[in-house]
């Protein structure tokens, strides 16, 4: 089944320090520009809404057309987002925990700078194969 | 090898699990660590602002990184009842984050919670922590040409990480306050908060 879902890392200064295409759909020329597009008008959103409450998933916080966004808020208020079309909950929710981990390593790196882009490749690939086993 | 256990070989930092870390770690082994820290600052710098602000840096970065992995390893516990363990919890208000910071961060970091947590009586944005001896200060002397300058401003700055990561900045320093009765002066952990913090409480009320 084609899914289309695009994933960004957000850092507090509201940087993107990270971003993919996750879905399985083809790309269209168009598509990326409009999901980074849609993803950093949801930041508004997030803004508000991370500090009404203390749990760190929040769930389809804006749609678009028939895409939908959902967010996790880390402790350090880092946001991991992702766009996507299906409904899938409970697996959207595991693959947010599973970056979040990945995340806390590549932080707990001495020589990683918080805010700086995360340009390890192997970070890379092991999103992409979370998203394939969750999405 | 006499005695090798099969120890899993990872190939990449980010394969290993995050685990719940070794409890105890050698108190000599940091305070010559903490040393070498502060000698090499003390070289680099002509005044005292200057190498409190240095050490203050250092305290930053670790302090940034504390937050994520104890907020992270909180919701590892194993007596939660199911439904608690559903979802981390991430602190939104003031005291929550000024606890989490006196018992959890005071726990993993120096192996007892800090003596005592004190909201300033001349202004709303004060709170202090107290410590009868802060660990990074035991084996540390000043010379009375330093006048004014700790080393706790070490800990002052992964106060501030911790604060300023979970979104309430604040301007923290560490000072000696001289207590009857006792020779050593007890530490004391200043922390102002910025406006907006304050503002934002009103808010949420």
């Amino acid at each position: 089944m084609a899914t289309t879902a695009s994933f960004i890392i957000v850092s507090r200064n509201d940087i993107p320090i990270y971003e993919a295409e996750v879905g399985s759909a083809t790309k269209r020329e168009d598509a990326a520009q409009l999901h980074q597009f849609v993803l950093h008008a949801a930041l508004d959103i997030v803004q508000d809404l991370a500090w009404t409450t203390s749990a760190m998933f929040l769930k389809n916080i804006d749609r678009f057309n028939d895409l939908v966004v959902s967010v996790y808020v880390t402790a350090g208020h880092t946001r991991l987002m992702l766009l996507h079309d299906s409904r899938n909950d409970d697996g959207i929710k595991s693959f947010f925990q599973e970056v979040h981990e990945l995340y806390i390593k590549v932080l707990l790196n001495p020589l990683y700078l918080p805010g700086a882009r995360i340009a390890s490749s192997h970070f890379d690939t092991k999103v992409r194969a979370l998203a394939r086993k969750y999405l | 090898m006499i005695g090798a256990s099969k120890i899993k070989q990872y190939s990449n930092v980010l394969e290993k699990p995050l685990s719940k870390g070794k409890q105890e770690v050698s108190l000599s082994a940091f305070a010559f660590l903490f040393s070498e820290l502060v000698q090499y600052n003390q070289t680099q710098v002509d005044n005292i602002a200057e190498l409190e602000r240095r050490l203050e840096d250092a305290g930053y970065a670790v302090g940034a990184r504390c937050l994520e992995l104890l907020c992270h390893r909180e919701k590892c516990v194993m007596f939660m009842p199911f439904w608690l363990s559903q979802g981390n919890r991430r602190e939104t208000r003031l005291l929550g984050i000024l606890s989490f910071v006196h018992s959890t961060v005071w726990k993993v970091l120096f192996g007892k919670v800090a003596d005592s947590l004190e909201k300033g009586t001349e202004h709303e944005d004060e709170y202090m922590i107290s410590e009868k001896e802060l660990l990074v200060n035991r084996f540390i002397s000043i010379p009375k040409d330093m006048g004014t300058f700790n080393c706790g401003a070490f800990v002052a700055g992964i106060v501030r990480g911790v604060l300023d990561s979970a979104g309430f900045p604040a301007v923290v320093t560490a000072h000696f306050v001289p207590m009857e009765g006792q020779q050593r002066p007890r530490t004391t952990i200043l922390i102002k908060f910025a406006e907006e913090v304050l503002r934002r409480e009103a808010r949420l009320g």
